[in-house]
């Protein structure tokens, strides 16, 4: 009997928690769209953290997309080559990278290179006080701190997605063209007639825009929440990671059952 | 960090994304200028069989893309598929055009084609086509062929009845 209380007590702190944190973050992403204003009028400290979020995920970005491209020009041509149409590899290859692997790998990556830096950034903020210090002298720390970090990440996200794109194509030409020898013509011209921008590209930006969103919204968040200790810094940015990745998985199903359903 | 060097590697991250945006809109893709609505008008076709044509499939003429297809329905009374097509302003066709759903290559999509015909006065928003081509249904087609099969023996050589 008082086994089953204690685990009936637990369930209920642990609903508890869960509904207080979710309100918290809510009201805490209110509160950083209230005082974006105030940080885009410095919007030096914005460029800062594009440059960290995004310049510096480049390479990443840049070499897992050229890989990506490759390995889905050798499969897409190992899968045409059967139904004798490997002509239409550059449909393949295009598509499954503006629709699907583009704004996800990257989303990816990005929530482990960048996402995780902001949060271990601002936690270690916290943990050393900073944030309270600057309260201390009336600087507000979402302005200042967390502000530029989320509308970095937002901005970057879908520069980063379409770079992954473009070099993933580029990666599949490579393989297609280059080293297996696809007519290029054919390549380019049946890829430009079933890829179209609005249906296609657009919402793969689209996508790419609501992964930076849920990205840098659940980076920020960890950082600012977490327990000010080391201990507390690293699970943080644990959960950051995890988070996102389960975010941008599921957000990704929601957002192409809408997009895509070929009708 | 410099302020100069950091504003220089943020426009170029800047102009690299959108380079690699116009990349994708430009040579990957391609504008679908008959989409949109402001630059089309709508022609109906009615067909017996629409086999797999699909909302969105090309309408070509003479194997130019000149729309696609808006939306596919069934009439109730008349128990024929109702084509909207959405064609682009640019290409105006004669009132005897006929329109055939045809497929590109053995496998490929289904697609409307148009035939131009020969009278001077054009289709107009809401027209409709009058002479179409249903969809040629391989399952028929097989069927067709299975009973000429078995017809032909039977009445070529004509068995002649002694006497």
């Amino acid at each position: 009997m008082n086994a089953l209380a204690a685990t009936l007590r637990r369930l209920g702190a642990m609903t508890i928690d869960g509904v207080w944190r979710l309100g918290f973050a809510a009201r805490f992403s209110l509160a950083v769209l209230r005082y974006s204003g105030q940080s885009f009028l410095r919007l030096p400290l914005t460029i800062r953290e594009i440059y960290f979020s995004g310049v510096l995920s480049l390479l990443i970005i840049v070499v897992s997309g050229l890989f990506v491209g490759l390995v889905l020009g050798l499969q897409g041509y190992d899968i045409l080559r059967r139904f004798g149409s490997s002509d239409a590899l550059g449909i393949m290859v295009a598509l499954s990278l503006l629709r699907e692997l583009g704004p996800v790998v990257a989303a990816l990556l990005f929530a482990s290179r960048a996402g995780s830096a902001v949060t271990a950034e601002i936690g270690l903020m916290k943990t050393t006080e900073q944030l309270q210090a600057m309260d201390m002298m009336a600087v507000n720390p979402l302005a200042r701190v967390v502000a530029p970090r989320f509308w970095g990440g937002v901005i970057s996200m879908p520069l980063l997605a379409a770079m992954f794109s473009a070099m993933g194509i580029f990666g599949g030409w490579l393989i297609g063209v280059v080293a297996i020898g696809v007519d290029d013509g054919a390549f380019w011209s049946q890829m430009r007639a079933a890829v179209d921008f609005r249906y296609d590209v657009l919402n793969g930006v689209i996508k790419s825009f609501v992964f930076g969103v849920a990205v840098s919204w659940i980076a920020v968040f960890e950082g600012y929440d977490c327990q000010p200790t080391a201990e507390g810094v690293s699970r943080a940015i644990t959960r950051t990671v995890v988070y996102s990745a389960l975010a941008i998985l599921a957000l990704d199903f929601v957002l192409t059952s809408f997009m895509f359903r070929g009708i | 960090m410099s302020r100069t060097t950091l504003d220089l590697w943020v426009g170029v991250f800047v102009a690299l994304g959108i380079g690699a945006l116009i990349f994708l809109a430009v040579k990957v893709g391609s504008f679908s200028d008959v989409s949109s609505r402001g630059s089309t008008y709508v022609l109906e076709a009615t067909f017996e069989d629409v086999g797999g044509l699909k909302v969105r499939a090309p309408v070509k003429s003479a194997g130019v893309l000149v729309g696609r297809v808006g939306s596919i329905q069934l009439d109730p009374k008349i128990f024929r598929a109702v084509v909207r097509l959405n064609i682009n302003k640019e290409f105006t066709f004669p009132t005897d055009t006929s329109a055939s759903i045809l497929t590109s290559g053995v496998l490929g999509e289904q697609y409307v084609g148009l035939g131009a015909g020969y009278k001077t006065e054009v289709l107009k928003d809401g027209n409709v086509l009058e002479s179409t081509q249903p969809a040629v249904v391989l399952e028929k087609l097989i069927g067709q062929f299975l009973t000429n099969k078995t017809e032909a023996p039977a009445s070529a050589p004509a068995p002649v009845p002694a006497q």
